[in-house]
């Protein structure tokens, strides 16, 4: 589903990332780890499209398809998903105006028509409920006054209303109480299948409690170290990450 | 010849065409005017508050003005079918600047309100219409309030007595219509005796490929405890300039509103002068622009806060695309001894493009030593946080550009209180942005 090969990216003119490889196939889960400023994020932001990165060396192969030469939207509609680290707060865009030009634009791109207005309401109840957010969702602005845990609540429940093919959670368990993490990470539970990939970017173990990965990788100054087994973010989560540093 | 010379000649060969036109009320300052305007002239780009906007420019050439009140050749409602928002409102209108009584709206009002032209109301209450009419826009002060107050031959008057509630919104169409280049002089008068309520919308078109253009007049006068609302809707050309000039004055306990929206324009000036008079008054300004192309939208206001106790909350928004221009200037004035003011200004602008200019001025004057007042001013760029966010879930740049400018006049629209102008407003926003505003060109064919 996804080949990435000896990717470099920078932004504002730092390398952050120096040469990463990584083969995701459908069904899987995979969990990249690493210290602060190893480059995870980046390496999210490089994968959605967001224009402050630069890639300057490598390619991405999404699908059969160059994934570097698709635009964000498209990538979108290509059935990429990242939840946000840092989800952004839109005054004045209320949520089911959002999520139905989302919705829509995505059915456009496959050939279909637009929701009918009942069925999108019909379909969004359904979906928050998945990340038990109430019936307020639809009217308020997007992220516009949420706490932390329903901003993360809320990725997961665009991500149920866009039913992508390839799901990347960007550090989705920070600032999370106990709570609000089990209900996140329910929610990407029911969301996947066998079809679906999911990449799960997280700088503890805690997270990976909930959602069982089938392959732990580490990264550090912009380059998976280590790739093994779901055991070894138990190994992290005991030894720290200096161990590999140093094995480095 | 300067620009105020025609107007001057004007005004002396056809001094007694005009006075024969109107009402004695209107023909009582005129003469006073005319001297004001000898004397000011239009203001230079040289006086601070015209800064940016060229006034002698505009009114130099050379515009057809109807001082022998012809009937200009047009149906209104006919006009009007395509793109207004019709609401529940008790419809009329202003052709140029004649109002328009060959046909006007069934549904009785509450007894006592009139709503209609104002030389018929000054000749049927001259008492009335003499206490108020020109009595809070002063000529003595600015050259184009001297030259509409010389010239103006009608308008356009709401008079509720004290205590009635009018339910249902009044909306007054200025409708632009001719074959030649055409100046009016319109003026709005508006009197809210004590304890009344109601709303209009003031809704300014330009039909017809000439250029326009207009100075208008705006007084309001709100009376201990009344409760008015007053929406300025401008959908005019590129070839159209106006001049507006709103005066409210509120007695105690009065809430006035005030929204000037500007969908499309030309050259708009506009001029909003608040008075808190009574105690406890509170006034709500606020107002948006979306401009593109050459478009230029200069708002100058000045909220005076004469008695203690009174609350201001000011809001004005700028869209700016092309090369358009904004000016916003808002003078806040808190009298010596206006204790216990409360007073908020906020203007926030956004440019679209690098050639897009926004000139933004704020001014608190505050006399008095116990007061909450403030003020805020950004112009800046769309959030480009925001739009990667939008865009990463599917929606393609130039919507999510669309969704985010609308999100941006969002909140002045939350200061509408008719709530199928709101949703109206919000449709025609969306247009606007999307570029699907009509200007009504087939309607031509309509005209009788």
């Amino acid at each position: 589903m996804l080949e990435i090969k000896n990717l470099h990216a920078q932004v504002n003119g730092k390398k952050i990332l120096n040469g990463i490889n990584l083969s995701v196939r459908k069904g899987e889960i995979h969990a990249i780890m690493g210290p602060n400023g190893s480059g995870k994020s980046t390496l999210s932001s490089v994968l959605v499209g967001n224009p402050a990165f630069v890639v300057t060396e490598g390619h991405v192969v999404y699908e059969g398809k160059n994934l570097l030469e698709l635009s964000p939207e498209d990538r979108s509609r290509e059935g990429i998903f990242l939840s946000f680290q840092y989800p952004v707060e839109i005054p004045g865009v209320s949520m089911v105006n959002f999520m139905r030009a989302a919705v829509n634009e995505h059915r456009k791109y496959k050939g279909l028509e637009p929701v009918p207005a009942t069925d999108f309401l019909k379909l969004m109840r359904e979906k928050r409920s998945i990340v038990e957010l109430d019936n307020k969702l639809a009217g308020r602005s997007v992220n516009e006054g949420f706490s932390g845990g329903e901003k993360k609540r809320n990725e997961i429940f665009q991500m149920a209303m866009l039913e992508p093919k390839l799901a990347i959670l960007d550090e989705t368990d920070s600032g999370l109480d106990i709570d609000a993490l089990r209900i996140v990470a329910g929610g990407v539970n029911k969301l996947k299948t066998n079809e679906n990939a999911t990449i799960v970017i997280t700088h503890y173990q805690r997270l990976l409690e909930y959602i069982k990965p089938d392959v732990v990788h580490v990264l550090y100054k912009g380059r998976i170290i280590k790739t093994a087994g779901p055991e070894l973010a138990l190994e992290l989560e005991e030894k720290g990450y200096d161990w590999l540093k140093t094995e480095d | 010849m300067n620009a105020e010379q025609q107007y001057i000649e004007l005004f002396t060969t056809y001094e007694n065409t005009i006075r024969l036109s109107a009402s004695d009320v209107l023909n009582a300052p005129r003469t006073q005017a005319f001297d004001d305007f000898k004397r000011l002239g239009f203001p230079s780009v040289r006086n601070e508050d015209y800064k940016y906007t060229d006034v002698p420019r505009a009114f130099a050439p050379n515009y057809g003005i109807n001082l022998k009140r012809f009937q200009v050749p047009v149906n209104p409602y006919d006009v009007f079918r395509c793109d207004v928002p019709h609401l529940s409102a008790l419809l009329y209108f202003i052709v140029n600047d004649s109002f328009y009584d060959r046909k006007q709206p069934k549904a009785s009002l509450p007894e006592g309100v009139y709503a209609g032209g104002l030389n018929h109301f000054a000749e049927s209450y001259p008492e009335i219409a003499g206490r108020y009419y020109s009595r809070a826009a002063s000529a003595g002060k600015d050259g184009i309030i001297a030259l509409n107050t010389m010239l103006a031959q009608d308008g356009f008057v709401l008079y509720v007595p004290e205590n009635v509630i009018v339910e249902r919104p009044i909306q007054l169409v200025h409708i632009f219509r001719s074959d030649v280049d055409t100046m009016a002089n319109r003026r709005v008068l508006v009197i809210m005796e004590p304890r009344s309520q109601a709303k209009l919308l003031v809704c300014d078109h330009s039909i017809d490929n000439v250029r326009f253009l207009s100075t208008e007049v705006i007084e309001i006068f709100a009376g201990e405890g009344a409760c008015f609302d007053y929406y300025d809707l401008e959908e005019s050309t590129e070839a159209t300039a106006r001049f507006a000039s709103l005066h409210a004055k509120q007695e105690a306990t009065s809430n006035v509103l005030v929204n000037g929206i500007t969908l499309n324009n030309g050259l708009t000036r506009n001029n909003y002068y608040i008075e808190l008079n009574g105690p406890f008054a509170e006034s709500t300004l606020c107002g948006m622009s979306i401009l593109d192309k050459e478009q230029h939208v200069d708002t100058c206001t000045h909220i005076t806060h004469a008695v203690p106790n009174c609350t201001s909350r000011e809001l004005f928004k700028n869209v700016l695309n092309d090369r358009s221009t904004g000016v916003f200037s808002g003078r806040i004035l808190v009298k010596e001894g206006a204790q216990k003011t409360s007073a908020f200004q906020t203007n926030r602008n956004l440019c679209a493009t690098r050639e897009a200019r926004m000139y933004s001025k704020p001014q608190l004057e505050i006399y008095a030593d116990d007061v909450k007042c403030s003020h805020g001013m950004t112009t800046g760029q769309l959030d480009e946080n925001a739009l990667f966010y939008l865009q990463s879930r599917g929606i393609p740049k130039e919507e999510a550009l669309t969704m985010l400018s609308i999100a941006f006049a969002a909140d002045v629209l939350d200061n509408v209180r008719l709530d199928g102008l709101k949703d109206r407003l919000h449709s025609l926003i969306e247009k606007r942005f999307r570029g699907e505003l009509s200007q009504c060109r087939e309607c031509r064919n309509i005209l009788s």
